[in-house]
């Protein structure tokens, strides 16, 4: 059904635009949760690139916060109105945003989720982004490798994201607790796990000032926490504030995902044991591509073999190698790192 | 004849001399003209009530001093905001900008230090005077293009934060890097052990003084008077030939100072300077303010009950934390605080 419509689409629109269609001058918009995250900079400047390198017109837009639905529909709204040819975006509400996203595929618009999945994911064209379960499933193992037999007596403290259960945070939290051998009940559901050696969940935020005072709040449940695992690098570098305060740095295992530029300094200098490292830059750089392509011959991108997604792939990063896991080191890392 | 009867009828009248009505007042209304008098014996109940009520659930954790005192860490940086929050809503304003303001100081801090290689003094000193520009940008729109003070920093908040992220270009600064280039940005997180465990930083010391510090402007000094006296009813304070437009002014550049000062403590306490920092200080810290008991309204409030709002929070936070509670129940208890707080604060306005 989707596949005919499709067809349909790139029939009619082959009608309109002349026969040989280039992507040259074509219109891609980019529309990211916010514009403060350095994730989303750094994206915004991997479209940016390419775009100028096949010559097309890049525009860009964000929400206001992280969770701002309204003023993507508007951007989605504004990218139709100018005749766009693709829309690559990070979905604030992945939920919400699926009846604009649905109107501008009917205008004939290629629409990419990246980073993030729209619910259902099959709501875009198509979806490129890191597979954040990976991510988390790399450090656990890593994390429980390098603990060795201490592993099954180690205390655990996760840092999350926030409450709502989010699909990426809920993603990296179990895949880590799956990584480490932990029984997950339901993987949808972070926090419902009883392992008697997960200390337990907090917030964050993802910010530094989160991840010190969940690393407090957490640390005053159990002193004895020597596994922190953090939603992304600052909330790490937050987390080892609070364990410096108290002289534990030196004792605690602390891992994360991301592969910030900081993030990756911090793998350098100790602070973080291993981090996922994704990749935004190529995220936006293969969307800008597949919009290209798209607009040139009406072919779409295809997903990875066995997921709903196209993996832009995830490398650990760490000083300390652990046998079986294939890692980069933090000198590796720099130079790949985005923000 | 006449002149006898004087003292024979006034002798006749009764004794009393004119006076008002003497209502027996029932309980409740003791009580508000109580808290009417005493703004902050409210708050303090609740964070009494509070304190003893997670001892019994979560024990004798809760009580250890080094818990007590992490939750004072925790509140510093709100604490520090509320102070300059107090001051505005003082006047009957409100600054949406505070938090925006903190993030940018920090970051000029940051970046001056860091980037430019400035001397950390400098950098610091560059901070403040930021920090007090911004002040004087929400004081000046506020009494001289007479734009309602939410109004105004709102749009400051969106300006200021904009600078933020053009000038920091989205980047953190990592903790490691200042501890090597300019450690005195970090100086506020120096801590030091106390009696039984309890750990106090730099940062917490400032607080304590700051509070000190602006209860002694507030109450013994005429600047003081005036904020209170412009807050209440600015036109009786221009009658009373108070210039309400510099009282104003000045409370907005103080205000801007204190953020800049709430800044330099926050790269103490989280060690890093990002600019994605604060997202959240500005209505934290109306909500310190109000749980601690100051009116929206103006021209009534005690600036420690900004420290005990502060630490109510804190302690709530703590507490269910350490009690094991889902954080979603600890931000429904901190908004039934605000409803609770007002509330209250509404039936005091009624003496």
């Amino acid at each position: 059904m989707f596949k005919k419509t499709s067809i349909a689409l790139a029939l009619s629109l082959s009608l309109l635009v002349p026969a040989v269609s280039h992507a040259e001058g074509a219109i891609v918009g980019l529309i990211t949760k916010t514009n403060t995250n350095p994730f989303f900079v750094k994206m915004k400047e991997g479209a940016e690139a390419k775009a100028k390198e096949l010559g097309m017109t890049l525009q860009s837009f964000a929400g206001k916060v992280d969770g701002d639905n309204d003023t993507q529909v508007q951007a989605i709204e504004n990218l139709i109105a100018a005749g766009a040819k693709g829309i690559l975006i990070t979905p604030s509400d992945s939920k919400a945003i699926v009846p604009a996203v649905e109107k501008a595929r009917k205008a004939g618009i290629l629409v990419i989720a990246l980073d993030t999945p729209l619910d259902p994911a099959n709501a875009a064209d198509a979806t490129f982004a890191t597979d954040n379960f990976k991510a988390g499933e790399l450090i656990g193992q890593w994390a429980a490798a390098t603990l060795g037999d201490k592993a099954k007596d180690a205390k655990i403290a996760l840092l999350d994201l926030n409450v709502n259960q989010i699909s990426v945070d809920v993603a990296r939290d179990q895949g880590f607790l799956k990584g480490f051998g932990i029984d997950l009940k339901d993987a949808k559901k972070m926090g419902d796990e009883d392992d008697k050696r997960i200390v337990g969940n907090d917030v964050t935020s993802g910010s530094e000032e989160g991840g010190r005072k969940a690393m407090e709040n957490l640390m005053q449940k159990d002193a004895g926490v020597n596994v922190v695992y953090t939603i992304n690098e600052p909330a790490a570098a937050g987390a080892y504030e609070a364990l410096k305060a108290v002289g534990k740095e030196k004792e605690v295992l602390i891992v994360s995902v991301d592969g910030g530029c900081p993030g990756v300094k911090n793998v350098r200098d100790g602070v973080i044991g291993a981090t996922s490292m994704q990749f935004p830059l190529l995220m936006a750089s293969k969307g800008i591509e597949a919009v290209a392509e798209f607009a040139k011959s009406g072919t779409k991108p295809q997903n990875s073999e066995g997921l709903d997604f196209m993996n832009t792939g995830v490398e650990l990063i760490t000083d300390k190698p652990a046998s079986g896991i294939n890692s980069l080191t933090s000198e590796e890392g720099l130079k790949k790192c985005w923000g | 004849m006449a002149t006898d009867d004087f003292e024979a009828v006034a002798a006749k009248a009764g004794g009393t001399v004119a006076s008002f009505e003497v209502d027996k007042l029932s309980l409740g209304e003791r009580l508000q003209r109580f808290l009417h008098n005493y703004p902050t014996a409210a708050p303090m109940f609740v964070l009494l009530l509070a304190i003893l009520a997670f001892y019994v659930i979560v024990g004798e954790k809760f009580l250890a001093p080094f818990n007590l005192s992490l939750v004072l860490q925790q509140v510093t940086i709100i604490g520090i905001i509320g102070v300059a929050q107090t001051l505005v809503i003082l006047t009957a304003g409100i600054d949406l900008s505070v938090g925006a303001i903190m993030v940018l100081c920090s970051v000029v801090m940051g970046r001056t230090a860091i980037e430019m290689g400035l001397p950390s003094g400098i950098a610091i000193m560059l901070g403040f005077i930021v920090g007090a520009l911004c002040g004087a940008i929400n004081g000046f729109l506020i009494t001289r293009l007479r734009l309602p003070p939410f109004i105004t920093t709102l749009g400051t908040w969106s300006i200021f934060f904009a600078i933020n992220l053009w000038y920091s270009q989205s980047e953190t600064i990592r903790s490691q890097d200042i501890a090597e280039q300019a450690s005195l940005l970090q100086f506020m997180g120096i801590s030091f052990e106390l009696w039984g465990g309890a750990r106090f930083t730099l940062g917490t010391i400032t607080l304590l003084l700051l509070f000190i510090g602006m209860w002694f402007a507030l109450n013994h000094t005429p600047w003081g008077r005036h904020v209170y006296a412009t807050g209440d009813d600015p036109q009786a304070a221009q009658l009373a030939g108070i210039d309400t437009n510099k009282v104003l002014l000045s409370v907005y550049i103080v205000a801007g100072v204190i953020c800049a000062l709430a800044a330099w403590t926050l790269i103490g306490r989280v060690g890093s300077i990002s600019p994605q920092a604060g997202q959240t200080a500005n209505l934290d810290s109306i909500t310190a303010v109000v749980i601690g008991g100051t009116s929206l309204f103006g021209g009534r409030g005690a600036i420690f009950g900004t420290l005990i709002g502060a630490l109510v929070v804190g302690i709530f936070q703590n507490g269910l934390a350490l009690a094991g509670v889902d954080v979603l129940w600890q931000q429904f208890a901190i908004g039934l605080l605000i409803i609770l707080a007002v509330a209250t604060d509404q039936w005091i306005r009624r003496v």
